[in-house]
């Protein structure tokens, strides 16, 4: 909807307003006039109305006016169905390639990394600043300057709202890949809150993978993000309990385990590294197929994930891709010789303030009956982690080895 | 919309330049402008001095100072610019990426602040 409203106006402020605007009026409309038909495209109808009525209002808004009123669907027979994609009578643009549009403009090169991804999970995630700032450990404040500075950026220094021609393509596809990764991501542990899988954003993120998997069918990165994030999402099920706490993968359910998403994530990775070109997600999605291919926990190939960890680590140099490596070489070799790993890179200084740093030296402490140890490391990271899933764990493992 | 394109190069390399070099530059430079005009984005352009030849004007106090030198010292000095009339900022980028100095130094674009 903002998408499209970002479209039609070409003003983002304007539109994100009128958005809010348009759920505001729908809480005072509904409970008295009931909820339409299709509240979606009330929404919509309602928000690009209050757009049209402020350009009009704004003498240098006339063009955007015909604009907007052009790209309008039939204002008097009420809106098209919106899972129609050719809902906006623009000819090939449906609200598909609004939100492709969109995408690629969030992730314009031109723009800081850490802009690219606040703007997409605000535009295309719906998140809130707040949740935004939360994210990536900046103050609210400083996202917020970060929001507003990357809106301003892309209408004064004219970045186009489209999705960019061939020869521009491949340079713009990993920006958008290691965005949509980081959306999903938000959704499969929400870092604020309650609620740790927000099913949503996942889907979103999926579904955005999907969309630049068929526009890129020959960049087999896409593929393979697409293949990582049906991976991870068909253990979705058995990750969480009954009463929302986290369930480490040895104790899962793999029954619970989505059979469909985890044959199309493999053949979707078979077919990506059948093109002999691997990239940064093929190899996380092979990690992930490990896991979901593994008929139960006792049967994973850790030696396998530790070596892929490795051939992950040159694409992406990372603390947090070490600190994996580390558990998958504490089980194929022993928790010994992972906590040797954990604890160098502890002693680098590396990831201050991630909770799951300590929560790993906790865990293999445990594994190694140096519970006083443990138990001090538990505390440490129950005082950084923020979901309360993860908290919730912590306690437990805290309470067991105290 | 309307760019500034500001040529940041390094000018200790250009002075360096054989007689050969800086033709080619030049042959470069003749080239870029005549595509442009073409294209019809091209609306103004010039070399500038080397920051040797610049001053610096402040009034403070209702006093105006003057001084040698460029506003800023840093490694690589602003050698020209171009203003040119594009598309969205993807056109730009691509106008910038044509500029010889390109190749070996920065190229600033900065959108016009049309008033």
């Amino acid at each position: 909807m903002l998408a499209t409203l970002i479209r039609t106006t070409g003003d983002w402020d304007l539109a994100e307003e009128c958005v809010q605007d348009a759920f505001a009026r729908a809480l005072e409309r509904w409970p008295t006039d009931g909820v339409p038909r299709n509240p979606g495209a009330w929404l919509t109808t309602t928000a690009r109305n209050r757009a049209l009525d402020r350009l009009r209002r704004d003498a240098v808004g006339a063009a955007k006016v015909r604009e907007a009123a052009v790209n309008a669907p039939d204002d008097d027979g009420g809106p098209a169905d919106p899972d129609d994609g050719d809902a906006d009578a623009g000819g090939d643009s449906g609200i598909v390639d609004d939100r492709l549009r969109l995408m690629f403009t969030c992730c314009h090169p031109a723009l800081a990394l850490d802009a690219r991804v606040a703007l997409t999970l605000r535009t295309l995630g719906g998140l809130t600043t707040t949740e935004i700032a939360r994210a990536f450990l900046v103050p609210e404040p400083t996202m917020a300057q970060r929001l507003v500075r990357a809106k301003r950026k892309i209408r004064h220094a004219a970045i186009p709202y489209r999705v960019p021609p061939a020869h521009l393509l491949p340079e713009r596809t990993a920006s958008v890949l290691a965005v949509v990764y980081l959306l999903f991501n938000e959704g499969y542990a929400a870092t604020a809150g309650a609620d740790l899988v927000r099913v949503g954003l996942c889907a979103e993120a999926i579904r955005l993978g999907r969309t630049l998997a068929q526009l890129m069918p020959d960049e087999p990165e896409a593929l393979g993000l697409l293949a990582l994030m049906l991976l991870h999402d068909a253990r979705r099920a058995g990750r969480v309990d009954a009463g929302g706490d986290l369930v480490p993968l040895d104790a899962q359910d793999r029954s619970a385990w989505d059979r469909d998403a985890i044959d199309e994530g493999v053949a979707l990775l078979d077919a990506a590294l059948r093109r002999g070109e691997p990239g940064p997600y093929q190899v996380q999605a092979a990690i992930a197929a490990c896991h979901a291919t593994a008929p139960t926990a006792a049967d994973t190939d850790w030696a396998e994930i530790a070596g892929l960890y490795r051939q992950l680590a040159r694409f992406l140099p990372s603390a947090v891709v070490e600190l994996n490596r580390a558990v998958a070489v504490a089980m194929a070799d022993g928790p010994a010789a992972g906590l040797a790993l954990v604890e160098r890179l502890e002693a680098s200084g590396a990831l201050p303030g991630y909770h799951l740093l300590p929560a790993t030296r906790a865990d293999l402490l445990r594994r190694l009956d140096r519970f006083a140890d443990a138990a001090a490391a538990y505390r440490q990271a129950l005082a950084l982690a923020a979901n309360e899933a993860d908290r919730r764990y912590l306690t437990r493992r805290l309470a067991e080895v105290s | 919309m309307r760019y500034l394109l500001l040529i940041a190069n390094d000018e200790s390399v250009l002075a360096a330049m054989s007689p050969e070099e800086g033709q080619a530059m030049m042959v470069g430079y003749g080239k870029f402008g005549d595509e442009m005009t073409a294209r019809g984005v091209l609306q103004d352009g010039n070399r500038l001095r080397p920051t040797s030849d610049a001053t610096t004007v402040q009034v403070r106090n209702g006093e105006v100072l003057t001084a040698d030198g460029p506003f800023a010292e840093t490694k690589e000095q602003i050698g020209g610019y171009y203003v040119i009339d594009c598309e969205d900022l993807d056109e730009a980028i691509e106008v910038a990426s044509k500029l010889p100095h390109a190749t070996n130094g920065t190229i600033e674009v900065r959108p016009i602040w049309e008033m």
